[in-house]
């Protein structure tokens, strides 16, 4: 299996605070991640590092062997252009806690905005798939809808869509159902566990511990801005060695 | 069927003494405003209209509409008012497309990373907004005396595309100019307001989805600022439009220049005053409106449903009416 997503003493700092202090792991094609941690210890800095929404101060970061953000040519690393940076962005879905969905546009048109506008997708073609998208994810009724005219659990769903219709070959979520409703979580992670299902690669922060379990390969625990522990969910969930790791999972199982 | 069944019990509203108070001194100053509109005056002068029947000879004053409201129907569309006018709704519209489109493109240096651009960005504002738009107009009408030629090309380098006497500078360029440069600092601080108040994950998206910086703000940021926007914008057109008489001080016949100059012939000055407030009122009356649907068509998506049109309150209204008698009677 091909790697997705390696990363190698990644650093990153915000001013002199540091956030990561060096983080290591490895995310292969088809793979599911869970990433967890306590609060603040740079689950979404980790995240936004890897789509560039932040730039990493040091160390090594691939995407499907690229560098993120460079291009080593001649033992030299060249900063990518603007331009570069978004064509590769639009190739990794993100999903946000907050679903971020665009408020002036209806359902459908949040999903073929992405498509037409970037990768220039004819707009019968945009349409098509995201309608298809839109009955995957259970809500083909809503297309005509105003993002404020669905429940959260909905926007959730509709934000997935719009990731999964620019066709992402890698999909990251940050703590997608952390601002929804209990009753309204499960029917976000159906949709995610199917996603997994069908073979996306995906990295998910998360606090949902059962669905960790379940449909994770790997677990990783970050902490203070390195990773301390990983493997498969029920070693690291099930056996936890650090006390950290105990005593954090003590607080949110 | 008993009459027990059948009773109804009326409910009595409570009476607000107070308010039937205001509402009749209301009424009085309407009745007083109405009557002053439209009283009738002894001619100044003192002339008197004098008939002579039967041998006997009778004079009495001679009245005249206060307002002289036959010399204001005179003028109201007389063909020096109406360009006037033309030339008003010219000017506003070619000095808000500058100000808005000015302001927008200062309002995004200011938010700039880039010191070098908001810099200038924040300089701009403080002057335009730090000196009188009377004496800005002054400033472009006289421009003249600093720069006898308006050039474009190449700086420094002696290239030139394009070169014309700034003599071409009359009163409506300065007009154009001074209005529109002077909008642009004023609009981008309700542009700002209005890109600062969309939430940052709506940026957040666009980029995770591969959008360019000027995509998001085009595609994403913009259309959702407008919402905080339009408003203000409304209210500074309306303003542009009453401001633009100013433009009669440097030799611009716009509406309020033309009554002037009809009122320098015939000395009517009052009525020609009223005939350029009936326009003034009559088209800000007009973009009021507009202002409302502008308003409620960028509302979308941001409530569940959009504020009624005044017809359609209208309608509520009439059947809540309706309604009160229904509620204001219970059986017991
Ligand atoms: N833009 C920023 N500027 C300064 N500090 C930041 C910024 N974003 C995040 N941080 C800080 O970085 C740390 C890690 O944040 P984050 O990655 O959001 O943590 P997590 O997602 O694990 O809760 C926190 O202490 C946070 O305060
Ligand atoms: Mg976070």
């Amino acid at each position: 299996m091909s790697t997705m997503v390696e990363a190698r003493g990644v650093t990153k700092a915000y001013g002199h605070v540091p956030v990561l202090r060096g983080v290591d792991l490895v995310v292969a094609q088809g793979e599911v991640m869970c990433l967890i941690g306590p609060s603040g210890s740079g689950k979404s800095t980790f995240l936004r590092c890897i789509n560039h929404l932040e730039k990493h101060d040091a160390g090594e970061l691939r995407v499907e062997g690229e560098l993120v953000g460079y291009r080593l040519q001649n033992g030299k690393l060249y900063e990518q252009s603007d331009k570069q940076i978004c064509a590769e962005r639009a190739n990794i879905g993100m999903v946000f806690q907050r679903f971020n969905l665009f408020q002036h546009l209806t359902v459908l048109d949040n999903l073929i905005i992405g498509q037409m506008k970037v990768k220039g997708v004819k707009e019968d073609a945009a349409v098509k798939s995201a309608r298809e998208l839109l009955a995957r994810v259970g809500l083909d009724a809503k297309e005509s809808n105003y993002p404020a005219q669905l429940s959260g659990g909905q926007q959730q769903r509709v934000a997935i869509a719009r990731a999964l219709a620019m066709e992402p070959r890698l999909m990251l979520f940050d703590e997608p159902t952390s601002a929804l409703d209990p009753e309204l979580v499960g029917e976000v992670l159906d949709v995610m566990r199917d996603l997994a299902k069908s073979g996306m690669t995906m990295i998910v922060v998360t606090h949902e511990m059962g669905f960790a379990r379940e449909v994770a390969n790997t677990v990783c625990f970050l902490d203070q801005g390195v990773i301390e522990e990983s493997g498969t969910p029920s070693d690291v969930l099930g056996n936890p060695r650090s006390d950290r790791l105990r005593s954090f999972l003590s607080k949110v199982l | 069927m008993s009459k027990d069944q059948q009773s109804e019990v009326e409910v009595v509203p409570v009476r607000h003494v107070g308010q039937w108070v205001g509402a009749a001194v209301v009424l009085i100053a309407i009745a007083m405003v109405v009557h002053t509109l439209f009283s009738k005056v002894p001619l100044q002068s003192g002339l008197n209209k004098c008939v002579t029947t039967a041998g006997k000879r009778v004079c009495h004053p001679i009245f005249i509409w206060r307002f002289q409201w036959n010399t204001v129907g005179q003028y109201l569309f007389s063909s020096e008012v109406l360009h006037g006018v033309i030339l008003t709704l010219q000017l506003t519209v070619v000095a808000m497309v500058i100000g808005i489109v000015l302001g927008v493109i200062i309002a995004v240096m200011r938010l700039s990373n880039n010191r070098l651009l908001a810099a200038p960005a924040w300089v701009y504002t403080w002057f335009f907004r730090g000196t009188p738009v009377y004496v800005q107009l002054f400033f472009w009408f006289n421009i003249g005396l600093l720069y006898k030629r308006f050039t474009l090309g190449v700086p420094f380098l002696h290239v030139t595309f394009f070169s014309t006497s700034t003599n071409v500078i009359t009163g409506v360029w300065a007009a154009i100019l001074g209005l529109g440069l002077n909008e642009a600092a004023y609009m981008s601080e309700i542009a700002r307001a209005g890109i600062i108040s969309v939430d940052e994950g709506q940026t957040e998206a666009a980029t995770s989805l591969g959008m360019t910086k000027g995509q998001t703000l085009r595609l994403v940021v913009l259309p959702q600022a407008m919402r905080v926007i339009i408003p203000p914008t409304g209210n500074e057109v309306i303003s542009m439009l009453k401001t633009t008489s100013l433009a009669a001080s440097i030799a611009v016949i716009e509406l309020f220049g033309a009554v002037q100059n009809i009122w320098a012939n015939n000395f009517k000055t009052l009525p020609l005053i009223v005939v350029a407030c009936l326009w003034y009122l009559f088209m800000t009356t007009v973009m009021s409106i507009g202002q409302f649907y502008i308003e409620r068509h960028f509302a979308r998506g941001a409530l569940r449903s959009p504020p009624m049109t005044p017809v359609q309150r209208l309608r509520k209204d009439l059947r809540t009416l309706g309604g009160r008698t229904r509620l204001t009677r219970m059986t017991s």
